[in-house]
């Protein structure tokens, strides 16, 4: 088996005056892995990143990236490393070209090569046609692509990805996602994602590890981490709300009653999804009019529920709105 | 071009850039200092008058408080801006890079002295139009460009060091009025041995601005004076190496890379 991409064992963190806000964290990513590390704000995702970007010394513990001590083989580390931390660092007065030039210099690429480098990376993110622009004027989409295009500019072998989405549209999302999916299939790159976006590390990551107050709680597929959980959960809500009791009793021939809204009725599937044929034809036969039928498919939340006892803060919004769920509006008569 | 000679150059060739494209870190450098100029030599001519007073032209006399003005405003150039790279994580980007810390300061440093030489220039090249004539000659001029490049990396150095140990653009700035208190303390609008008052001519002897003024003043009114010459390198140099340990000593505990 080829050597781990990034490898922490017992992992601290701690500040003066402060919490442990990375608690011992034991990690190993592969070579070409996209690791989604998920938590909310606070749970110690940028400070991981911090260590094993070499920005941060840890307390205790050890960490090895692409082979090399981050304590001890500092400039080892870096060079094999490219990182697009939380905030976007760009300056404003410099254009996108220079930005990567700039960058292109500071890690000593042929001179020849660093004007041939930044066009193929500005053209790569879709930033070709802003490159000229000062990037004051750039979007936060567009300052997030940048400083993806600068993570890159060394063809680096490992990517930190430090929230890379927050406070993106979704089309720039979107378009983020897929440049990084490519990099990890196409290129090989380890990558290492830190999202308090559910659905984020849903769709880009071969495996999830979730940090709550500085310790890993779960780690898994995605897939693995939801089945852990369980069964689908499926919420009624009936039209007339004098019948909610008569719609408890036929949701709960199939499944434990779980909490859901005031004048709705869920119940977590015995039979899993199979059963919701089964549950129309229930409420049909009972003479049931639903206005609202919504099928729930467990969810990382679910799991960051299931392990922490809270949802993810901001991030459960997030999953609500775009996560994987179908939905029937439907009238059964 | 070495690495470091190249990562210092860039950088540096950064620093340049982003004031360049701050007008109002370019324009107000050099009109604040003219004005200044303008009316200090409309006002004080008179001073000319006394006895005692080393020349006839005021504008000659007061020519060097330029030089420290400039020098003042590279000090908050370079500061704030290297605020705003610990501020904005810029830096951050930079230590993942193989770069060598210092060529940070290097960099910030000598894009600072660029702009002050060029400063400089502008200042003497007023003088010139108004009628000074140094009286050191043109050895003279370039002498006062070495110095000028010296006192810029010296107070330049300063603001580093205050914006890497606060990170804060606002803290850097703060240390403005406090630098020009020791500008007006000084014998900025007369020569020392002309002050009147004790506790002035005191504050003035006491106060290291004095003697970098002296030594400007020296080469444009006087011509070749040792003493003022050996006062103003010396001061300057001692605050340079002072200033740059400390900067150099901060930066290694702000960029606490492995």
């Amino acid at each position: 088996m080829s050597e781990p991409a990034i490898q922490a064992e017992k992992l601290v963190r701690e500040f003066k005056k402060g919490p442990r806000a990375v608690d011992g964290i034991d990690l190993v990513v592969a070579p070409g892995e996209i690791y989604g590390f998920l938590g909310p704000n606070g749970a110690g995702k940028s400070t991981t990143v911090h260590m094993l970007t070499t920005l941060l010394p840890p307390t205790s513990g050890t960490a090895r990236v692409a082979g090399f001590d981050v304590v001890r083989d500092g400039p080892k580390v870096r060079a094999r490393i490219g990182a697009a931390l939380q905030e976007a660092a760009l300056d404003p007065l410099l254009t996108g070209r220079e930005h990567v030039r700039l960058q292109a210099s500071l890690q000593a690429l042929p001179r020849a090569d660093r004007a041939r480098r930044a066009d193929e990376l500005l053209g790569r993110v879709g930033l070709a046609e802003a490159a000229d622009r000062k990037v004051r004027g750039y979007s936060g989409g567009m300052k997030r692509r940048l400083d993806l295009a600068l993570a890159l500019v060394h063809s680096p072998r490992i990517l930190f990805l430090d929230e890379p989405t927050t406070g993106l549209d979704v089309q720039s999302r979107t378009a983020l996602w897929s440049e990084v999916g490519r990099l990890a299939k196409d290129e090989g790159v380890t990558v290492f994602l830190t999202t308090q976006y559910l659905e984020e590390a849903d769709v880009l990551a071969d495996r999830v590890g979730i940090i709550d107050h500085g310790h890993i709680v779960a780690e898994g597929t995605p897939l693995a981490l939801k089945a852990e959980v369980g069964r689908p959960t499926i919420e009624a809500i009936p039209a007339d709300p004098a019948e909610l009791g008569r719609a408890s009793d036929v949701l709960a021939r199939f499944g434990e009653l779980v909490p859901c809204a005031e004048n709705g009725v869920a119940v977590r599937l015995k039979g899993g999804e199979s059963d919701l044929a089964d549950v129309v034809r229930a409420l049909d036969a009972e003479g049931l009019k639903v206005e609202h039928l919504q099928l729930h498919q467990p969810s990382l939340d679910d799991v960051f529920l299931a392990k922490t006892g809270r949802s993810l803060e901001g991030a459960g919004d997030e999953e609500e709105k775009e996560g994987p769920t179908s939905q029937l509006a439907m009238d059964a008569t | 071009m070495t690495g470091f000679a190249d990562q210092v150059y860039v950088l540096g060739r950064r620093s340049v850039l982003r004031t360049l494209r701050q007008p109002a870190n370019v324009v107000a450098p050099l009109l604040f200092p003219m004005f200044l100029l303008a009316v200090n030599s409309g006002g004080l001519k008179a001073e000319t008058k006394l006895p005692g007073f080393p020349t006839n032209s005021f504008v000659a006399f007061a020519l060097a408080v330029p030089f420290i003005q400039g020098a003042l405003f590279a000090t908050m150039n370079a500061g704030t801006d290297l605020a705003r790279d610990i501020q904005t994580g810029f830096l951050n980007r930079l230590s993942l890079t193989p770069m060598r810390g210092i060529a940070v300061l290097a960099g910030q440093l000598g894009g600072a002295v660029v702009l002050g030489i060029a400063q400089v220039a502008v200042y003497l090249g007023v003088g010139l139009a108004v009628g000074v004539r140094p009286a050191s000659g043109v050895l003279g001029v370039l002498v006062l460009f070495v110095f000028a490049l010296f006192v810029t990396l010296a107070f330049g150095a300063l603001g580093a060091f205050a914006a890497l140990r606060t990170g804060s653009g606002e803290a850097v700035q703060s240390l403005f009025p406090a630098f020009f208190v020791f500008l007006f303390i000084s014998s900025m609008n007369i020569p020392r041995n002309l002050i009147e008052q004790t506790w002035f001519r005191d504050l003035a002897t006491a106060n290291p601005v004095s003697y970098l003024l002296e030594c400007v003043r020296s080469l444009i009114i006087t011509g070749w004076d040792a003493e003022a010459l050996a006062l103003g390198f010396g001061i300057t140099g001692a605050i340079t190496i002072v200033a740059l340990s400390l900067s150099t000593w901060a930066l290694r505990v702000r960029m606490a890379r492995s």
